[in-house]
């Protein structure tokens, strides 16, 4: 036979005796999964469709509806697991590159799990961050080797030294890119009003800047990518950070595709290209390729920019991270943002997602040892990204060296994301990964907001709990602080690429 | 005087407004029994409108200057003195629809049971009305009137 | 003889009377207001005595403002006293008790008499008119006194039509006699007037149009109603006769005082007469459309107007709303009209006896009735009274799911001034 259905993924269980048939999940589902009978005022689903998003399901208002992961399907097998024959019969039939949204779901060795933070006994004894002042602010940027200070004319102390242009974060924690076009403007306003709360920053991924975004300029990082789409002088100075994106933790070494059906007329506007036309990033920058030619574009934007603003350099996490960090530093980058192979896209090849790259603890602890070997780690401020789940994620990556953190699936998630990696399609039902205007309004800014905000709130809050367990009143004194960390579950080699000890080992 | 303010930019047309507010009116208040045919299922006093992709939730405004109140020939619809509401008294109400006939926003209807008109009363005695209570999306606000 | 000194006097006490009350009190807390009314009830709903007659309505629930209604408002109350004499010069109205009133502002709002036919035999025992609760409890008492099978009702108006609604919830047979060749000829087109004709019909009553009653023919040493003899000379049994022929404003009190009259009272849009301070409004005026939402809305607009203030009438459409025979009906502004100057949207269904017509003139609507289906039937209202072009959404004027969103954006958001309770 040349065609076999693949199994459906989800079951929609609907409970009988509570289904009142309101319809709302007919009305809302944009996979047409729900359908209503007129004739026997009944709803039924067709499962086949279902992406497991779990919007009907939150709606429902009498609980009526569970979505189940479909369990029965083929015999367990290790190896041939259904998603693999799945793939595999969806490519028999298709002929084409298997497309998927967000991270890396691959159950590969998540270190954070491996890794435990120290806690103050007896001596140097903790601090209540209740009592007692605690400092999460952070600035990103170079910092000068020493700092001179002067008398001035009153006789009073004044720095001396110049210091670069830096950004200035409350919190360590930032929202890391996500063009609009392959997110919805509300999404955008979300997060830039978020950081405006906050005192943060969000980065603007190479969507361009819509005209409603331009006050927020002063919490916006905005990327350079490939494609160069929404790139112009005014782009340029509006932001407070420029970032040079070179790649991306979930398909490191190829482009973006936005598909034409996503590009809006607001989203060409912001783009600066045609209507409906695909926006392809292209795998390189066309004008770079070396530490030289990044140097160029790195110097031509703050030529640009009167050198009043940081520009970072965006890389994904890879096998040889560390030389490449070294270069990007030595090229003359504010900062380095890297992103782990767990960090989310809005559509990447499956297999690529799914197989290339190298772990943000990895690539963190690595980049941070080789910089202070070759003593330029204060020219630079490294940004970890790639998959942080929580404040504990957060405060480890900060130990292993990084400045501060990029989240941005968490910051989805926090927005209603439920991660059922379809973002590709543009139906997104929670408003998020969609232009569709019946589908972008169910996310309302306001309510975004307020989550945001109150996920930075209590990731901050966990944050000064654990600092102050460790004796520590002050984000930066814990950056690349690793004898607060041990590993467990951990090989040697492991321990020692990570730079950590052994839980068990003292200090 | 607390008011219903509509903000159609966030409507997302679920109508779970519409399902919250025929409970709210029924005689069990349970959503399974209202629905299920144990008792006779009020007529939502909300409307939904739809059109292309914008979708809104509507329900009696309230008004300053109501027209309902001027055609009411029994005296049945009165404005409540404390919430400034307009209120529908169900035992003076004989249904003779003047006012569904004057009402501007077509928000007054025949109720499905008894021979009186229908219409939004903020749900009295709740906090807050349930449709906006309900609404996922907050794009019903309970307020302050501005004035 | 008694002489009052007022600030306010109002004559008569329905719609437009209590109205002026809310008029005066909205700016004048405290200026003297008396009403007169010839009537013993403190008051009462008009419209409300075919639901009384019927016995849908108790006559304590007959009132349409409370009796706390006049104490809140420090407002005197003359009941069963009728105003006599108009004196416009020295402002005093004389009552039928003798007394005297002294104004400084004054309301006629004494509505209008039924036009009784003249007719052999109109005087006879169990013939009616129907407008006053007077009317009605005379009516219930013969009815209950008499034996009463079969009603005629003269008038198939919407008076008329209250009137046979309520005699047939009472079990009484009933025939309609209709000088048109329709019921509800002046307010229904043919198709809707067809719907309630056969709706009528099929609850046992007859209906002669194009008729006329030549004769009312009695029994009992010719005392009471036996039968009434037609234009057609068919002969009509009945025990029971309403005339339900329409209403003329009552003038009598204005008549050779130097107030403007025509058929009914003249007023300019603050409903002020020609005499300065002297107000009238409701069905005492000259082309006045006498229905409930107008009269009140007049009375309010002279009460206003009265205590200083400046309103403005801007005048009302011809719009009824009832529910015959469990047929929800409205008709609104023109309906029955020649179709080359007017562009007519219909829709009927005749299974579920639905039937929607909207009369367009020049992008405006104009008019419209609906029956069986009255849901949203406002919004057309609000249509043709703020003459709101509809060229934009003409085609779905009369699709199931029309509503205001489908209405230009500014009309929507001018309808509430308040900001952000707009839609």
């Amino acid at each position: 036979m040349a065609k076999r259905p693949t199994p459906t993924e989800f079951i929609v269980e609907r409970d009988k005796d509570r289904c009142i048939a309101c319809q709302v999940c007919v009305r809302m589902c944009s996979n047409d999964v729900h359908i209503y009978d007129a004739d026997t005022n009944t709803v039924t689903s067709d499962n086949s469709k279902c992406v497991g998003c779990h919007f009907c399901e939150t709606l429902c208002p009498t609980d009526a509806i569970t979505i189940k992961k479909n369990e029965s399907s083929f015999k367990p097998n290790a190896n041939w697991s259904v998603s693999v024959i799945s793939d595999i019969t969806k490519q028999a039939e298709t002929g084409g590159v298997i497309l998927t949204g967000m991270g890396c779901d691959k159950p590969y060795t998540i270190y954070w799990d491996h890794i435990l933070l120290n806690a103050s006994q007896v001596t140097n004894p903790s601090i209540d961050p209740l009592r007692e002042p605690m400092e999460l602010r952070r600035y990103i940027g170079r910092k000068p080797d020493k700092i001179e200070l002067d008398y001035n004319k009153k006789g009073k102390i004044e720095l001396k030294t110049m210091l670069e242009k830096q950004l200035k974060l409350e919190v360590p924690i930032m929202f890391s890119a996500m063009s609009y076009g392959s997110v919805s403007l509300n999404t955008c306003i979300s997060l830039a009003k978020a950081s405006h709360e906050l005192g943060i920053f969000y980065n603007t991924g190479e969507g361009g800047l819509h005209k409603s975004l331009y006050k927020y300029g002063k919490n916006t990082i905005i990327q350079i990518a490939s494609g160069r789409f929404g790139v112009h002088p005014e782009y340029l100075r509006t932001g407070a950070a420029i970032e040079i994106k070179i790649g991306q933790g979930a398909k490191p070494g190829i482009g973006g595709h936005l598909p034409g059906e996503k590009v809006s007329k607001e989203v060409s506007e912001a783009r600066m290209i045609p209507e409906g036309t695909d926006a392809i990033s292209p795998a390189p920058h066309h004008d770079i390729y070396s530490i030289e030619d990044l140097r160029q574009l790195i110097h031509a934007l703050k030529e640009a920019t009167d050198y009043e603003k940081p520009v970072g350099v965006k890389i994904a996490a890879v096998h040889n991270v560390v030389p490449i960090a070294s270069g990007v530093a030595r090229a003359g980058a504010d900062y380095i943002a890297i992103d782990g192979m767990r960090g989310g896209t809005g559509a990447a090849p499956k297999v690529i997602r799914d197989n290339v790259g190298i772990p943000i603890e990895f690539a963190i602890a690595a980049v941070d040892a080789r910089l202070r070997e070759e003593g330029i780690r204060t020219k630079v401020s490294l940004i970890a990204a790639g998959g942080f789940r929580s404040s504990g994620d957060v405060i480890k990556a900060i130990a292993l060296g990084a400045d501060a953190v990029y989240i941005a699936t968490s910051a989805l998630i926090a927005l209603g994301c439920s991660q059922c990696q379809k973002c590709y399609t543009g139906k997104c039902n929670w408003g998020i990964a969609t232009q569709d205007p019946y589908l972008t309004k169910r996310l309302n800014p306001e309510i975004g907001v307020q989550r945001l905000k109150n996920l930075i709130r209590a990731w901050s809050l966990e944050i000064k709990d654990m600092l102050g367990g460790m004796g520590i009143n002050s984000i930066d004194s814990l950056c690349g602080n690793r004898t607060h960390l041990r590993g467990i579950g951990l090989s040697d080699r492991e321990l020692e690429i990570l730079g950590i000890k052994s839980a068990g080992e003292p200090q | 005087m607390k008011r219903i303010r509509i903000d159609e930019k966030y409507c997302m047309g679920c109508r779970l407004c519409e399902v919250h507010c025929i409970v709210q009116h029924s005689k069990t208040k349970n959503i399974l029994k209202t629905y299920m045919g144990e008792c006779s299922k009020p007529a939502p006093r909300i409307f939904v409108e739809e059109k292309g992709y914008v979708t809104f939730a509507l329900q009696c405004r309230h008004c300053e200057d109501a027209p309902c109140l001027d055609a009411c020939m029994t005296g049945a619809m009165y404005r409540d003195k404390e919430t400034g509401a307009v209120l529908c008294s169900e035992d003076k109400c004989v249904g003779c629809w003047m006012c569904i006939m004057v009402c501007p926003f077509g928000v007054i209807s025949r109720s499905s049971d008894k021979k009186i008109a229908s219409k939004c009363d903020l749900c009295m005695g709740e906090d807050m009305p349930v449709c906006v209570k309900n609404c996922p999306n907050e794009a019903l606000k309970y307020e302050d009137s501005k004035d | 003889m008694k002489t009052l000194k007022t600030e306010y006097l109002i004559i008569g006490n329905s719609a437009s009377g209590a109205a002026c009350i809310e008029g005066i009190r909205k700016i004048d807390k405290t200026g003297s207001i008396t009403v007169i009314s010839d009537e013993n009830t403190f008051n009462y709903s008009r419209p409300l005595i075919s639901y009384f007659l019927a016995g849908k309505v108790k006559k304590e629930e007959m009132p349409f403002r409370d009796k706390k209604f006049y104490s809140k408002n420090n407002v005197k109350l003359i009941l069963g006293n009728m105003a006599k004499k108009l004196d416009t010069k020295k402002r005093i109205v004389c009552l039928s008790h003798g007394e005297k009133n002294i104004f400084n502002k004054l309301l006629i709002a004494i509505g209008g008499s039924p036009i009784i036919p003249e007719i052999k035999g109109s005087w006879l025992d169990g013939v009616f008119a129907f407008t006053t609760f007077g009317d009605v409890v005379a009516i219930k008492d013969y009815i209950k006194n008499h034996t009463v099978k079969r009603a005629i009702v003269i008038g198939g108006g919407l008076i008329g039509l209250k009137a046979v609604e309520a005699l047939i919830e009472l079990g009484i047979k009933v025939s309609i006699v209709e000088l048109a060749d329709r019921i509800l000829s002046t307010t229904f087109d043919t198709k809707a007037s067809e719907i309630i004709q056969d709706a009528l019909r099929k609850t046992g009553c007859n209906i002669f149009s194009n008729n006329t009653v030549v004769e009312i023919l009695g029994k009992d040493n010719n005392k009471k109603v036996k039968s009434v003899t037609l234009k057609t000379r068919k002969q009509v049994p009945a025990d029971l006769v309403i005339t339900a022929i329409g209403v003329s404003p009552n003038i009598q009190l204005v008549k050779n005082t130097s107030i403007s009259i025509n058929k009914g009272i003249l007023v300019d849009e603050t409903m002020q007469t020609n005499v300065k301070d002297i107000y009238a409004a409701g069905d005492v005026c000259e082309k006045n459309i006498p229905i409930w939402p107008n009269a009140f809305k007049q009375g309010r607009i002279a009460g206003e107007n009265m205590a200083g203030g400046n309103a403005v009438y801007t005048g009302g459409i011809a719009m009824n709303s009832v529910e015959l025979c469990g047929i929800p009906t409205i008709s609104i502004g023109k309906t029955s009209l020649e179709q080359d100057k007017y562009k007519i949207l219909e829709m009927h269904k005749k299974e579920e006896l639905i039937y929607k017509k909207i009369v367009l003139e020049n992008n405006h609507i104009v008019g419209c009735i609906f029956v069986g289906n009255i849901e949203r039937a406002g919004i057309y209202t609000g249509l043709i009274i703020n003459r709101v072009d509809i060229s934009n959404v003409k085609d779905t004027l009369l699709e199931e799911d029309f509503g205001i969103l489908a209405l230009p954006e500014k009309y929507r958001k001018h309808l509430v001034g308040d900001v952000g309770l707009e839609v």
